[in-house]
């Protein structure tokens, strides 16, 4: 069944679209091309490999809010399902996300390319970057399970995560570097996770190192909170969700 | 067979839904309305105290009226809904076919519905290959089969729900109007392929405004009326009888 729902979800998004799959490649590069314009200027100048240090920020900050808007419609989307035969309804936000994770991968090659442009040095240690991977998908599921309940209660809730998704942006240090900020500051940022796993990227790709234990445990950590969220809300509100639709 | 325990029972199955400000009011409106004491939510009983059990190979019309609870009674026992008092039992693999021809996606094919739906009852991919050319051979869409699903009329709609929950051998067949969809040569097929079923030993659950389709077809009747329970008895006759005074009654 999850295989015939990712079938339709995939489907969806590409019927009837030309550029289909490339469209969704050019569009993180387009973002990227503005920001390099944009703020190139300001921050590049300090920021060696500014492009690539921009690109490491996009790609997961564009995969997290990507995921978490397809999940937060994607249980709303399917009441016509859900409601009338008895599924497992995490099946739909799982769906989404694999769509949104297909992206990020597709992403993920085209930014290998610019990384090799960039003359980034390629190592063994970019094997490690399979381990934010993993912990945001995980991440990026119990957000989305979390958020679609909200929306089934809530249908404005939409408005107030698109204010909140702008914040996040402009605190997830995408386009600057928080090194020399106060260390309190600097704390502030550690509690985000999306934050936290693009700073992972930058790590292994800018610096060629591998992240200590305790980021890898901070990331887990995340990723499990999150995802338990969401199934506790799911658990408790799997009959429920029938009577706001 | 007679110490077989039923198949299907229920036990003084209430149902409460809540109506007033609690819907599509949005975050803002809601803290707005509890800040100012304006949330009101009234409770409403769909059901009341249902109680009934089949055995196997029975066939139950429920009766009564638009708003009876009917069909909120069904998605309990499809387990859809939990009941809020009491409780259903199931022994046996339940498909419901309920308000046919929803549920499908408009822009994929025929083709895919077909699969996606097969897929959401549990069928497997093995399953549906093969039987894919029965389900649309059966539903006379074969020349429709590579069209979106929003081209097709309503009637074309739940052909094709009927055609692939009916491939399915399941212990329990719930339908909701099922029957009365489709033109007359579909009927009589689709009645056809009804008794098969139930002739394969299912224990099917109809819910029917055409009494004489439930006086044909039922063992058993249920006859609701605004929630409440009014006769549960395999006296269908009679209770068909008593059902259509009633409406009579009811219409004078």
């Amino acid at each position: 069944m999850f295989e015939e729902l990712v079938k339709r979800d995939f489907k969806k998004k590409y019927k009837r679209t030309i550029l289909g799959v490339g469209w969704s490649m050019l569009s993180p590069l387009l973002m990227l091309l503005v920001m390099k314009v944009v703020f190139g200027q300001f921050f590049g100048r300090e920021t060696p490999h500014y492009t690539t240090y921009l690109f490491c920020g996009l790609l997961t900050f564009n995969w997290f809010s990507g995921s978490a808007s397809a999940g937060m419609r994607s249980l709303f989307g399917n009441a016509g399902i859900f409601t009338k035969v008895n599924v497992p309804k995490y099946l739909f936000i799982f769906s989404a996300n694999m769509q949104v994770l297909f992206n990020f991968v597709l992403t993920l090659l085209v930014f290998f390319v610019f990384c090799a442009l960039d003359k980034v040095s390629f190592s063994w240690k970019f094997l490690c970057l399979l381990y934010p991977v993993v912990t945001l998908s995980i991440f990026n599921l119990g957000v989305g399970m979390v958020l679609s309940a909200l929306f089934i209660f809530f249908r404005d809730i939409d408005y107030l995560w698109e204010v909140f998704m702008r914040l996040l942006m402009y605190g997830s240090a995408i386009f600057y570097s928080i090194d020399d900020m106060p260390a309190r500051l600097q704390l502030v940022f550690a509690c985000n996770p999306i934050y936290r796993h693009i700073a992972y990227f930058r790590e292994v790709v800018l610096d060629g190192a591998v992240p200590s234990v305790s980021t890898h445990l901070v990331l887990a950590a995340f990723a499990v909170a999150a995802f338990a969220a969401g199934a506790w809300m799911y658990r408790r509100y799997n009959t429920k969700f029938l009577y706001y639709v | 067979m007679c110490d077989t325990p039923a198949i299907l029972s229920c036990d003084n199955v209430s149902i409460r839904y809540q109506v007033g400000d609690f819907k599509s009011i949005g975050l803002k409106e809601w803290v707005m309305r509890r800040l100012t004491g304006n949330y009101k939510v009234v409770d409403f009983w769909a059901d009341r105290d249902v109680s009934f059990s089949l055995d196997h190979g029975d066939m139950l019309g429920i009766i009564g009226a638009n708003g009876a609870g009917k069909s909120t009674l069904l998605k309990v026992i499809a387990g859809i809904m939990e009941p809020t008092k009491g409780r259903v039992v199931r022994n046996g693999r339940v498909v419901a076919l309920l308000e046919l021809g929803s549920g499908f996606d408009g822009d994929l094919t025929v083709r895919e519905n077909a699969y996606l739906r097969g897929a959401l009852l549990g069928y497997t991919r093995k399953f549906m290959d093969e039987m894919y050319e029965v389900i649309v051979g059966f539903a006379q869409l074969k020349e429709f089969e590579d069209r979106p699903f929003k081209q097709l009329s309503s009637g074309m709609k739940s052909r094709l729900a009927f055609a692939i929950a009916s491939m399915v051998k399941p212990e329990i067949l719930i339908l909701d109007e099922v029957l009365a969809v489709g033109d007359g040569a579909f009927r009589a097929k689709s009645e056809a392929k009804m008794r098969e079923i139930i002739g394969g030993g299912a224990t099917t659950i109809l819910v029917s405004h055409a009494i004489d389709q439930v006086r044909e077809m039922c063992n058993k009747v249920l006859w609701l009326d605004k929630g409440m329970q009014v006769e549960f008895t395999d006296d269908v006759k009679g209770c068909c009888d008593r059902y259509e005074l009633f409406l009579k009654e009811g219409s004078t």
